[in-house]
């Protein structure tokens, strides 16, 4: 099968509106008879259900949380991303669309991308209509705020909680519908396989987590919508539950998964702190707005802040290496995610880190305190104000600011980040390659689509701040409810599919069948010491740096970790019944597979661009070295059995309405 | 750290139920609650027992999964936290814990300390919503402002994780304080004003349907909440409630 993604010809800004005037529409009367099934509920599948439920379809959601509303878009702190201007800085869709692609390292979908930025003002309108409580300033207007990889101020927010308001409205509209019988929601739910009939998806089977009950549900289509993969890595900041198991079951039925190399690594997050860890807390990038990181310039201050003998208040300004704004002037501490990451990652190495496994660098508000208490001191008339009054003051602005970031952190690692800088260290955090989709957002599987973190689409090898929740949103309330009813005029006429067909029949037996082989390992090991064993692989075979002599030993270890999980596993208790050790050893079971196709993918992508860093391509002074010439494609996997086995297809990448640069923050 | 737990353990939910004793050891103050749990779920695994099933998912204090009655208290003896939060640190050696799932019977045990709390769903699917299409039709987000601090205490509201404390808090099990926030969030903005008559009718009745109890207004809710959502809510509700009443 080759790939078409099917980009609408003409200039890029007329695409997509005139793809949505030109494409089929199903009349009200139709949309009655046709069911769409939505896999996850986060922003990207609650808002599509929403939408397609108030459309006319008959909808279906499925996730495995006991309600829609605990799907880990929830978590996202910092913002979204919406080209709207009201700051009169200067932005624009176009610099949306630049900033996106560029930030993506120039590895994304050019008509794709500008779409996003296209519908991003009207999200901003959406979720004000529903009720979604913005951060506002004293006129009663919206307020802004910056991220990493731009130069304007186009990130709206909820404090540090804008994924939980972004969902929260996405859930009230799913709740309309749901009161007027438009959805039904199969909460406690997981898919564990696809059904497809002719060629087209038409139906999944789910497992009932509480009473462990398989059931067949059918469907004129299907939207996969269940967020990104990175818990293969045993730590990351997802939450626990996530996975890649809906994406993987359609990954092997016939949908290509794209870029699975592709990762991003968050700079701030909180360092690990043992080997009984089971997450990573992210702390918002919103904080490097006002946050400074630093590591000591000497060395043997570093040794002493590791030893305990030193604390960072100590160590004088000029001896501290504020690195990123020493290696990156114009955008200093607001560099995109990876080039944060690596440097952070290179200063530890180096032998500068600063918490007892000097795996930590210093995100520092001294001097935001000091400079917002002056500001604060001008405002009261307080002229003569003392250095305490003025910290004070500033203490109080940052507060106001990440007051609930600040109180996560002091709950966690036990010290006060208002008096003391918070040890900061990269962690997997999201994860831009998955499902490869077409500019319908359908996968090469017809009536099969994939939305959110789920897909490949448009944050290329590098996802800028504040653009997850923007891609989650666009693309289930803006996107999907257009291509989806194209897809479905073609079937007003086929009426409702039956779960009787020998394939429903054929997939249950299949879902079955390895369900009753993970109860009858007659291992004597949890499920857990296989993921963090993989994980530990993972990150430090495929994590921030990569090689081949590296990534070759991954393909290996990983491989013969799963042989060993098939055997070696225990999972106590039955397949009739809640059974919290079945669900993660079929999760385990898929990131087992997917590792090892991460790594190959890795391994054959010989250049360096965003979050994938492979260390025999870098500049001299240690900067990502892209292969445009060779490299310039989407490598989309097909699956063929053993993940070493799977197939590379190539969507060769275009630009025409940008050009393409060597990507500096400098 | 060593610890006796004593832990509710409910096969399903027509179980009876009873309290079992596990000693453990080797915790460290630097593990949260539940990586406890972790520790002491993959001993039972390896000795052939069967864990202890119980709600969580995100792990900082979000998406409300957690759910644990700990020593008495939902989400355990700190303030402004849910269970995945609290960390070993605020326990001493030698501790005995008790953990059991949220009582109410609103809530009905699913296994072990996992409860089924799907009656918030229902409340807020009764009105939880602004009736608006998600066309992108609507007016220029800047179009309407609102004053800041009726945006800041919309969002104060908005900011309920639904995990149910405030019932398994209250001597009624009362869900006022769940119900109160979601009513506040859209009765404070202008978009919500519109349907604010009969959101709040249709709330309560739902909420009193689902056998949740009466508000005597003892503020154990408030205290215990991980959020921090304010008594101020429920006074609000029952303003709006009364005038809706009045409109009929």
């Amino acid at each position: 099968m080759s790939l078409d993604s099917k980009i609408p010809q003409g200039p890029i800004a007329e695409k997509w509106t005139k793809h949505k005037t030109s494409i089929d529409l199903v009349n009200p009367a139709n949309k009655r008879n046709l069911d769409v099934i939505v896999v996850g509920t986060g922003l990207a599948g609650g808002s599509a259900a929403a939408s397609l439920a108030e459309l006319g379809y008959n909808v279906k959601t499925f996730c495995y949380q006991d309600s829609p509303r605990r799907a880990h878009s929830i978590a996202a702190q910092g913002g979204i991303n919406a080209a709207k201007n009201y700051q009169g800085d200067g932005d624009s869709t176009y610099r949306l669309f630049y900033d996106t692609i560029k930030g993506g390292d120039y590895r994304s979908r050019e008509s794709n991308v500008h779409r996003l930025a296209e519908v991003s003002g009207n999200i901003i309108d959406q979720c004000v209509a529903q009720g979604v409580p913005f951060a506002r300033e004293y006129g009663g207007l919206l307020d802004n705020r910056s991220f990493g990889g731009v130069l304007v101020s186009r990130t709206f927010y909820a404090k540090g909680q804008t994924g939980q308001q972004l969902l929260l409205g996405a859930y009230s509209a799913m709740n309309r519908q749901i009161n007027r019988g438009k959805i039904k929601p199969y909460n406690r739910h997981e898919m564990l396989d696809l059904v497809i009939i002719d060629g087209k998806a038409r139906g999944i089977i789910a497992r009932n987590l509480v009473t462990g009950e398989l059931e067949r549900h059918s469907a004129h289509a299907v939207v996969i919508a269940s967020g990104g993969y990175g818990n293969v890595f045993f730590l990351s900041t997802n939450a626990m539950g996530s996975n890649v198991t809906a994406a993987w079951k359609i990954h092997k039925k016939g949908a290509y998964f794209a870029n699975p190399c592709y990762t991003q690594i968050h700079p701030t997050c909180i360092p690990v702190s043992g080997d009984h860890q089971s997450k990573l807390t992210l702390m918002s990038e919103s904080l490097r707005n006002d946050g400074r990181i630093w590591v000591p310039a000497k060395l043997e201050d570093a040794q002493a802040i590791r030893e305990g003998r030193l604390k960072p208040t100590q160590i004088k300004e000029e001896d501290r290496d504020y690195f990123l704004e020493r290696r990156y002037p114009s955008f200093g501490n607001l560099v995109p995610r990876d080039v944060a990451s690596r440097a952070a990652k290179e200063r530890c190495d180096a032998g500068y880190g600063v918490n007892k496994t000097g795996e930590a660098v210093y995100l520092d508000f001294g001097s935001a305190i000091m400079r917002y208490g002056k500001e604060q001191a001008v405002i009261r008339h307080l002229y003569d104000a003392s250095e305490d009054k003025i910290r004070e003051l500033g203490e109080a602005v940052v507060e106001a600011k990440y007051g609930n970031l600040f109180q996560m952190y002091e709950k966690i690692v036990d010290q006060n980040p208002y008096k003391t800088p918070m040890m900061i260290y990269p962690a997997v955090h999201y994860t831009m390659g998955g499902v490869w989709v077409d500019y319908n957002l359908m996968t090469t599987i017809p009536g099969c689509y994939a939305a959110g973190e789920a897909n490949f689409s448009d944050h290329g090898a590098n996802r800028l701040g504040a653009s997850a929740l923007m891609q989650g949103l666009a693309d289930g309330y803006f996107v999907l409810p257009y291509t989806i009813g194209d897809y479905l005029s073609d079937d007003i006429l086929t009426g409702k599919i039956s779960t009787e067909a020998p394939e429903f029949e054929a997939a249950e037996k299949q879902v079955q069948a390895t369900i009753d082989k993970l109860l009858s390992s007659k291992g004597e090991k949890p499920v857990d010491y296989f993921h963090k064993r993989l994980g530990k692989i993972m990150w430090n075979k495929c994590g921030m740096s990569r090689n081949e002599k590296e990534l070759k030993e991954a393909i290996a270890e990983i491989k013969a970790l799963r042989e060993e999980f098939w055997s070696e596993v225990r999972v106590p208790g039955s397949a009739n019944e809640l059974n919290q050790e079945l669900e993660k050893a079929m999760r385990v079971a898929d990131f087992l597979e997917l590792g090892e196709l991460f790594a190959k993918d890795a391994l054959h992508r010989n250049e360096s661009c965003g979050g994938h860093f492979r260390e025999e391509y870098q500049t001299p002074e240690g900067e990502a070295l892209r292969d445009d010439k060779n490299f310039m494609y989407v490598a989309a996997w097909e699956y063929k059995g053993e993940p070493a086995d799977a197939v590379l297809h190539k969507e060769p990448l275009e630009y025409e309405n940008i050009q393409v640069k060597t990507r500096s923050y400098k | 750290m060593k610890l006796t737990l004593k832990i509710w353990r409910q096969k399903n939910a027509q179980d009876k139920g009873r309290m079992v004793t596990y000693p453990i050891d080797g915790i460290d103050g630097d593990m949260s609650f539940l990586e406890m749990l972790d520790v002491l779920n993959n001993d039972l695994i390896s000795r052939g027992e069967e864990p202890v099933v119980f709600d969580h998912d995100c792990r900082e204090g979000i998406c409300g999964s957690c759910s644990l009655q700990i020593n008495g208290e939902p989400h355990g003896p700190d303030r402004m936290i849910t269970t995945c939060q609290l960390h070993m640190r605020k326990f001493n050696d030698g501790d005995t814990i008790v953990i059991e799932p949220f009582r109410a019977k609103a809530f009905p045990v699913i296994k072990d300390l996992m409860v089924d709390r799907s009656a918030f769903d229902r409340i807020q699917q009764a009105g939880g919503f602004i009736s608006v299409n998600t066309s992108g039709n609507t007016i220029d987000a800047n179009a309407i402002p609102i004053p800041k601090p009726d945006a800041d205490n919309a969002f104060n509201a908005a900011a309920c994780i639904g995990c149910g404390a405030c019932v398994a808090a209250c001597k009624n099990a009362s869900a006022m304080l769940f119900t109160s926030a979601k009513v506040s969030q859209f009765a404070l903005l202008p978009q919500g004003r519109v349907e604010a008559t009969q959101r709040v009718l249709n709330m309560v009745e739902q909420m009193d349907k689902e056998g949740f109890g009466n508000c005597t207004n003892t503020g154990a809710c408030e205290i215990e909440c991980p959020k921090g959502i304010s008594l101020e809510n429920i006074a609000r509700l029952n303003r709006e409630l009364l005038s809706a009443q009045f409109k009929g």
